[in-house]
């Protein structure tokens, strides 16, 4: 909780600066128009009908500076920042999850670059043998990032290309194993099955395993972003979202009804196509520029 | 599955009962719960408002029609205008050149390399069409190996060119077809943001050098508010022509199938159902506004259920269940009927109130257990299950093929669905619930 007034903090000294929309909005007092008015900005910026009417009740009732409570609002929603965890006994494993097209090769791609960076020996698997070229894709992101690609061919067992990259990790010092899986409707039994059998396999391995389990969220989707997480995190135990393509004029409301309802923090989010534009993700950014 | 399906019911009993005269008053609530169903379903905020204006005037000029509830004629009004709004005009592709060429734009991870792969394969199986595939997005890792993995498989030769000049490779695949003999050209470029000013002008380009017959966006179902800005910005410069929305197996309600084309007036001529390469369908505006209205159409369940159902039975088995003399005759006979309008979960989707439910499956399957379990009681136990003891029970097990557990379960479904018909009468004695649904006259 401390963290969490620290940011609010952090938030009035922006009061005039950031929130240009919405602040000057509701400054001098909330009318039931501005109510409406701050509702349809949160509608427009997908964060649903049931969340943002949370919101504006919240801002009806509760008493002080309008502007401090839909912030404080807002933030609490989010809760406070969560970065991605390491294994204390290596490898840290991380499988990326989601919907087709997604961004999940991308951000596996991103991920090597980055914790290679950071001095980490990395490894990609290509656990997609599903989709046409989706491991000439992988292995062209590993040869960005400099990291080695453990694949299998085309339509090759899933939970065996996971064993081999796990094992392979083990066997060889490596810190960091960065699964990525095909993209799958969340509505389809069988391919949920298959993710789930991954990560048996991987725990079978090495308990604890993986240490986190990340769905990969497109920005530009909307209130389905909910019932995807609710799914995948049934079947696999979510640990984060990585919310991609935030480059764009989409800005991700949905993240405020999943943290809301499933407690599932976002962790991640990508903001471009270069290997470098993959973030940590901020709250008190966030909500700037959900209000902007 | 059966607690399911009670909860479900009771919920659409609620909104099926009675409200009598029409008042201002439930037409606003009923407009707000289509307004709060809208934008579930994704639909843009400034989209819903407009057309919910503009339905709201023309539903409260209307006059109930006898025996139809107010929300139920609300809910129908707004039906008939989604179908009318996703309707209209051309659906079909316009290929009059030779060779015709079809542009796949849109947003990056939409799905335009799959839909260009699926459109080829279905002009060459519907349409005797010859055509060539162009991979055009230099940009993505592997796209083009993707498309011409997917050539491969539908037998569809792809044109690669030098892999670094989407211009160049443009202009030569034109030419490669012509000489060919292809008469159809699919050109898949990269998935760009509408605001990237030097993607878009690659996009403009690619358009002007090869003339296209048809534009076609591409546009996940899954889209949230945002999309129809980009779907007008990439109409606004490239004069599309039409849009194709992608993954609709899955459960997403695909509101931004209306709002784009509200905004921009474009038809949608394709949808895609799934990942394999026949898996696109042509566009039904009906499917795709009961999808986004998720209110389902009472009007029509009514009158399937109308045109189905044994009148006569159904009367009779409506006394028995006011009386809670419901046995597994009566649930036999259900099933019966129901199977008779087609599957449990299309009739299901009719129901106000159950689309929007999450996480609803109705297995068909279990439908066939079920009736295979009632099928193996003897005449004596349908008719009067308290009979039924461990004995039987076996023996129905036995008979059905079914486990004993399966059969416990039944006759404890069929025991709570006894004791909700009863609360169900009492209600309604009571006047809290207004008429029986099904009731017919």
């Amino acid at each position: 909780m401390a963290m969490l007034n620290f940011l609010k903090r952090g938030l009035k000294k922006t009061k005039d600066g950031f929130f240009g929309r919405a602040i000057s909005m509701i400054k001098g007092g909330i009318t039931a128009e501005k109510l409406e008015d701050i509702q349809e900005l949160l509608l427009l910026s997908d964060v649903g009908p049931e969340t943002s009417e949370y919101i504006i009740e919240k801002m009806r009732k509760e008493k002080g500076d309008p502007v401090e409570v839909l912030r404080n609002t807002l933030i609490d929603l989010l809760g406070i920042d969560e970065r991605l965890k390491f294994s204390q006994i290596p490898p840290t494993v991380y499988t990326l999850v989601g919907v087709n097209g997604s961004g999940k090769t991308t951000t596996a791609g991103k991920l090597a670059w980055r914790f290679k960076r950071d001095g980490k020996r990395v490894i990609l698997a290509a656990a997609d043998t599903f989709r046409a070229a989706a491991i000439e894709q992988l292995k062209e992101w590993g040869k960005r990032a400099g990291v080695p690609v453990i694949a299998h061919q085309m339509g090759a067992d899933v939970g065996a290309v996971a064993y081999d990259a796990v094992k392979h990790a083990i066997s060889n010092g490596i810190d960091l194993v960065i699964i990525d899986t095909a993209g799958r409707l969340h509505t389809k039994d069988n391919l949920m099955r298959e993710l789930e059998k991954i990560h048996k396999v991987i725990s079978k391995l090495s308990s604890n395993q993986p240490t986190e389990t990340l769905l990969v969220l497109d920005a530009t989707i909307g209130q389905n972003a909910i019932q995807q997480a609710r799914i995948f995190d049934k079947s696999v135990g979510l640990t984060g979202i990585v919310l991609t393509k935030l480059d764009g004029t989409a800005k991700g409301g949905m993240i405020l009804s999943i943290k809301k309802e499933l407690g599932i923090p976002v962790k991640l989010i990508g903001i471009g196509e270069s290997v470098e534009d993959l973030r940590d993700f901020d709250t008190f950014k966030f909500v700037d520029a959900l209000l902007e | 599955m059966f607690e399911n399906l009670q909860e479900r019911l009771s919920e659409a009993f609620k909104l099926l009962k009675g409200k009598g005269k029409i008042t201002e008053n439930n037409v606003r609530e009923a407009l707000r719960q289509v307004k709060m169903s809208l934008l579930s379903a994704d639909v843009n905020y400034k989209v819903v408002k407009e057309f919910m204006d503009k339905v709201t005037s023309k539903a409260l000029g209307e006059k109930v029609i006898k025996s139809v509830t107010p929300d139920q004629q609300f809910v129908k009004i707004v039906n008939d205008e989604l179908i009318d709004l996703l309707g209209g005009k051309e659906h079909g592709l316009d290929l009059k050149s030779r060779p015709s060429i079809i542009l796949m734009v849109g947003l990056q991870g939409s799905g335009k390399t799959t839909v260009a792969a699926k459109l080829a394969f279905w002009l060459k199986k519907k349409s005797g069409r010859n055509p060539l595939l162009v991979a055009d997005d230099i940009y993505r890792p592997a796209a083009i190996e993707q498309l011409e993995i997917l050539g491969k498989s539908i037998d569809v030769p792809v044109f690669v060119g030098d892999r670094k000049d989407s211009y160049k490779i443009a202009k030569e695949a034109v030419n490669f077809a012509t000489m060919k003999g292809n008469d159809v050209v699919i050109v898949d470029t990269a998935g760009r943001l509408q605001i990237d000013e030097e993607m878009m002008k690659e996009v403009e380009k690619i358009a002007d050098l090869t003339k296209p017959d048809e534009i076609l966006m591409v546009l996940d179902s899954m889209a949230g508010q945002d999309v129809v800005n980009a779907a007008a910005e990439f109409d606004r410069r490239l004069t599309i022509t039409g849009f194709v929305v992608t993954k609709l197996d899955g459960d997403s309600r695909g509101g931004v199938a209306l709002s784009a084309k509200y905004v921009t007036g474009k038809s949608i001529k394709f949808v895609g159902v799934g990942e394999k390469l026949d898996q696109l369908d042509v566009f039904y505006p009906d499917r795709m506004a009961s999808r986004i209205l998720g209110m389902g159409d009472v009007v029509s369940l009514v009158e399937k259920v109308q045109e189905n159902l044994d009148k006569k039975k159904m009367e009779e088995m409506e006394k028995r269940l006011r009386k809670a003399q419901f046995t597994f005759d009566d649930f036999q006979e259900q099933l019966k009927q129901v199977k008779k309008m087609g599957s449990l979960s299309s009739v299901l989707e009719m129901i106000p109130g159950v689309p929007k439910m999450k996480n609803i499956k109705v297995d068909e399957d279990q439908l066939v257990h079920v009736e295979a379990i009632i099928n193996s009681m003897t005449k004596e136990e349908r008719a009067n299950p308290g009979i039924i003891n461990f004995s039987r029970k076996k023996r129905i097990a036995a008979g059905s093929g079914r486990t004993l557990s399966e059969v416990s379960k039944l006759i404890k479904s069929y025991e709570n669905m006894k004791k909700m018909i009863k609360q169900f009468g009492k209600l309604e004695k009571r006047g809290k619930l207004g008429k029986f649904p099904f009731q017919f006259k």
